[in-house]
């Protein structure tokens, strides 16, 4: 059977029933399994009652699925025309966290939207990844070489990055700018530039620290010498590497967890979850974890190779980064490895909007995949 | 579409670059995760067990003080306490109001509470009120509605069962001060004491115990969650003491309201029977710290009521040295028992007059005559013939002026004075200073338990030293038996003479202290041997005397000592007792009757005879009962 027969069966069979089908169900069984261990790890954190977490927790996933269904369901190429629009949209709402946004832990994080605190940010990456997935769609890799073509993406970029600096999320911000430049480097940017670029980010390094909040300096120092702190802003680390130390390979077994039901765990049920998790089910445990992360992670890049018009790619590479820098810099956090920074484990660690954004963005994946064969009329044009 | 495959081409060949980014960052990840549980992971074990668990002391039981047959003389008894947990009431002032309706609190209690409230979290329970009794109890159980966060609870207390009878010798206990527990960081623990005198301090060690643990399991903030083991504590030893307690409280009975000492001593391996000091306090206000007009009452009694007279207390012996003189004439060979010396009432030395107690004289004196009139004058010539330093060598040997094995804290050794020890104050000896010491009178400062040691050893010829710890924990203490004590080194007649004078100074017409002799009807020809002294606490001159100075005319503190010392059965010694009633005036009227007493007391029960005292059975009631 040719491509061009397979096409036409999958195009003639475009109802609803039929992009259902399309669903990468395999991938969506992952989702729930990840979403089942933040069950159980939430359960455990309740001190082994599925209140106040767990049961608010799964009510949420189920709520998320139902979304991301229905996103997956939205036509690629509409999502693509009203990607710039979805982009003004989240730059608004950056600007108005700045402006009356609501302050959490020494930050203006979050905005009150609907009865629910909100963190613009989060879904700013989203945006984001579709603005710049539409612009380098329809670039050739010679434009790829034109310095002018990549201005306005750039600062496309910026703009978000500097807004959520403002904050100030220094995550955050270093997280959509790892996002950005990953998109331009798939997008075909050329090495050389790739290089300079390096070269420059590095050399702002001490500049930005400078700039630097002093508990954000404070979580940098912490970082490179927790024991100087053991009390104070170290507290968190140490005790983590404890739980987690303490757990060993085996683990100490489901709601035994000693550092996380003594309190001696910070925000167990949020940042620290795979901490939790982790000190319970052991080594073992925590592997078993990240290779579900791992395999959800990779399954957003094969999505992306299999799709067939860049704009999907581009959604779907940026978008498994994006996921991907959430685990990197949460888990990384947890294990000491680089300093604390409020990022939580999507799909596990407890919270409603957060929950929420992530299901958004599984949702334009799973249209990326079920729109895998698209036909756009850009393309067309570029092609004609 | 050639360019969309070229660009997807490139796509495909980074976004596997992208991946294996990822790849290679997560297993990163995952080599870490192994560091910290795996290679760090022992390390993190330690740490997390000593987040969770809490090892708290507990503070042992005090370990009791014994009478000879067991009766405790310092024990623990439970102390009902009223403790407030501030987290288990909304209002904590509300609570403490209502409190307050039912038993008074004062200002200054309510600060210590706030203080403490302040300082601690909200579980940690602050004691209220010590030592509730029943019917406080009873008030706040009923009306327990109103108390919110209040809960009576049961910690041990000192106890005292014979009070100030034996305060001097048991002592007290106190709270610790900083110093202590910097140095034993268990005396930290809630309700730990420390001894502060007496042999609660001397066997503070022993008594103290070894604290027990408790593993608490607790969370971020400290409180409980359970207990996961429990140690208990090693109560501290029981020292057993060498003290007739029975027999302690009837000598304090017998001294009523003198202010006076007594010290029975068993001679033949110096074991402390009774101990008694008159006025006393009552050990257990310690217990709990004494207030400030209670320690002025104390500190301002002339009658020194802190003051253990038997070891402490500093007097000139009197007539009670006259046998120590003899010895050191008889040992040197200054004097032969038949060598007689003629009183005519005084005797005149340079221009000085030393007067006999006896105006008209005694005549033809000798060594036993000397001792059973007391005559002074031939104490005085005895005592010149010999010369101070022989004296004073014999009496120390006799434990006179010398450090004592007794084991209180605050024993003092008291004078014996001798050309040396003048010489060292700058001054020279007189020969009168010699005659004056013949009659225990100058410059001599001795203890009343030196005095019983000076009769146990005159009536042993053994070197027993005085003590008061029988065992410890069941140990006996070494000392016990007559075996283990030197031999004085003195010979048998010179022992034999003293002790034949002093045998005539109770039991023979005309002897000084008649009133000293026994009236034993069950205990036929058991007889004392003693001897009486008048210790004058200022110098009276022959002017005075000759415009017909009356002693007990003056004020009570110019008035002289009475003491007397004595052991008994006179054939074959058991008990000594030394006696000083304070400004007692007359040896022989005001202590030897007491002395009288309280050895027929001794001799009834026979505290270390074969047989138990008969009213040992009966000491749970007396134990109870507490001395006025």
């Amino acid at each position: 059977m040719s491509i061009l027969e397979r096409r036409l069966i999958r195009e003639a069979s475009f109802g609803l029933t039929g992009k259902l089908w399309q669903i990468s169900w395999l991938y969506v069984l992952m989702l729930c399994a990840l979403a089942g261990v933040g069950y159980v790890a939430l359960y455990s954190a309740g001190g082994g009652s599925p209140e106040p977490f767990a049961s608010k927790h799964i009510l949420r996933f189920g709520f998320g699925l139902v979304l991301m269904i229905c996103i997956a369901m939205v036509d690629i190429r509409v999502i693509a025309k009203m990607s710039w629009l979805g982009y003004a949209l989240g730059v608004l709402l950056l600007i108005l966290v700045l402006k009356m946004g609501h302050t959490g832990k020494g930050a203006e994080r979050w905005l009150n939207l609907g009865g629910m605190q909100w963190q613009p940010s989060e879904l700013m990456k989203i945006m984001l990844v579709l603005a710049i997935a539409h612009w380098f769609h329809k670039a050739s890799l010679e434009q790829m070489g034109n310095p002018l073509f990549l201005i306005p993406p750039a600062l496309a970029v910026l703009v978000p990055v500097v807004l959520i600096l403002k904050e100030p999320n220094l995550g955050t911000a270093v997280i959509t700018a790892v996002v950005g430049g990953a998109i331009f480097f798939a997008a075909g940017l050329r090495w050389w530039m790739l290089l300079t670029l390096g070269g420059a980010v590095l050399g702002a390094v001490p500049l930005a620290y400078s700039h630097l909040h002093d508990y954000q300096r404070a979580r940098i120092t912490t970082f490179l010498h927790p024991e100087s702190d053991p009390l104070g802003a170290g507290y968190n680390i140490i005790q983590s590497k404890i739980a987690l130390g303490s757990g060993g390979i085996w683990g100490k077994g489901f709601l035994q967890g000693t550092q996380s039901h003594l309190n001696f765990l910070p925000e167990k049920q949020t940042d620290f979850i795979f901490t939790l998790f982790s000190e319970e089910f052991g080594l073992v445990g925590g592997l078993f974890l990240m290779t579900l992360l791992a395999i959800i992670i990779l399954g957003g890049l094969v999505m992306a190779i299999r799709c067939r018009h860049q704009f999907g790619r581009l959604v779907a590479l940026g978008l498994s980064v994006n996921f991907f820098m959430y685990v990197l810099v949460n888990i990384a956090m947890v294990t000491g490895a680089i300093p604390v920074g409020g990022v939580p484990l999507p799909l596990v660690s407890h919270g409603g909007t957060a929950m929420l954004t992530v299901m958004i963005g599984m949702g334009i994946l799973m249209s990326v995949h079920v729109h895998r064969d698209a036909e756009f009329s850009e393309d067309q044009e570029l092609e004609g | 579409m050639k360019r969309d495959t070229k660009r997807a081409s490139v796509f495909t060949r980074r976004a596997l670059l992208v991946g294996g980014v990822q790849i290679a960052a997560l297993s990163a990840l995952a080599a870490k995760l192994y560091q910290v549980t795996v290679i760090e992971g022992s390390r993190y074990t330690t740490l997390a067990e000593s987040n969770r668990v809490s090892s708290r002391l507990i503070s042992p039981p005090r370990g009791r003080l014994l009478d000879r047959f067991g009766v405790p003389v310092a024990g623990n008894k439970l102390n009902w306490r009223a403790l407030l947990i501030p987290e288990q009431t909304s209002d904590v002032q509300g609570t403490l109001e209502n409190f307050s309706k039912l038993l008074p609190l004062a200002d200054h209690e309510r600060l210590r509470i706030d203080r403490e409230m302040k300082r601690h979290r909200r579980f940690i329970p602050i004691t209220v009120r010590d030592f509730l009794s029943w019917d406080d109890m009873a008030s706040l159980e009923v009306n327990a509605p109103d108390l919110p966060g209040i809960v009576v609870d049961v910690g041990t207390t000192r106890e005292y069962p014979f009070g100030p009878a034996l305060a001097h010798v048991v002592g007290y206990v106190a709270p610790p001060n900083e110093r202590d527990v910097a140095q034993d960081t268990m005396l930290a623990l809630p309700g730990m004491r420390i001894g502060r005198a007496g042999m609660e301090r001397v066997h503070d060690r022993n008594l103290r115990g070894r604290a027990g643990a408790v593993q608490l399991e607790v969370n971020a903030v400290g409180r409980v969650i359970r207990e996961l083991d429990r140690q208990e504590g090693v109560q501290g030893s029981d020292i057993q003491l060498t003290i007739d307690a029975t027999l302690q409280k009837s000598v304090i009975d017998r001294l009523g309201d003198e202010s006076a000492s007594a010290v029975v001593m068993d001679v033949r391996n110096g074991e402390v029977l009774a101990m008694a000091t008159n006025p006393s306090f009552d050990p257990g206000l310690f217990n709990s710290g004494v207030s400030q007009a209670q320690w002025l009452e104390w500190t301002r009694n002339r009658r020194a009521p802190l003051i253990n007279k038997a070891t402490s207390g500093l007097y000139a012996p009197g007539s009670t040295f006259k046998m120590a003189v003899a010895m050191a004439a008889l040992e040197a060979k200054v004097i032969t028992t038949a060598d007689t010396v003629f009183c005519p009432g005084y005797l005149d030395f340079g221009d000085r007059r030393f007067s006999c107690w006896s105006k008209g004289g005694h005549g033809q004196m000798d060594l036993h005559g000397g001792l059973k009139n007391s005559c002074d004058v031939y104490f005085y010539e005895v005592a010149r013939r010999t010369g101070i330093d022989r004296i004073a060598a014999v009496a120390k040997r006799f434990g006179l002026g010398v450090p004592l094995g007794i084991e209180l804290p605050g024993t003092r050794s008291g004078l014996m004075p001798t050309r040396a020890w003048r010489m060292a104050q700058g001054k020279a000896w007189n020969i009168g200073d010699t005659i004056v010491s013949g009659i225990g009178q100058g410059f001599m400062q001795l203890t009343p338990l030196s005095l019983a040691t000076y009769v146990s050893r005159l009536a042993t010829g053994r070197a027993v030293e005085p003590h008061l710890t029988r065992s410890i924990d069941g140990r006996a203490q070494p000392g016990a038996t007559p075996d283990d004590w030197p031999s004085m080194g003195i010979s048998d007649h010179t022992l034999h003479a003293v002790r034949e004078g002093m045998w005539a100074v109770v039991n023979e017409q005309g002897g000084s202290a008649p009133l000293a002799k026994l009236n034993l009807p069950d205990l036929p020809g058991v007889q004392m041997a003693g001897k009486t002294g008048s210790a004058q606490v200022r110098n009276v001159s022959r002017e005075q005397r000759e415009h017909g100075y009356k002693s007990e005319n003056q004020a009570w503190e110019l008035r002289p000592n009475a003491l007397f010392v004595c052991f008994a059965p006179y054939d074959a010694p058991r008990y000594a007792i030394a006696l000083v009633v304070e400004h007692g005036n007359a040896g022989a009227a005001a202590a030897a009757p007491i002395a009288r007493d309280i050895m027929q007391d001794v001799l009834t029960r026979d505290p270390t005879g074969p047989k138990p005292p008969q009213r040992v059975a009966d000491l749970g009631a007396a134990a109870g009962a507490r001395t006025p």
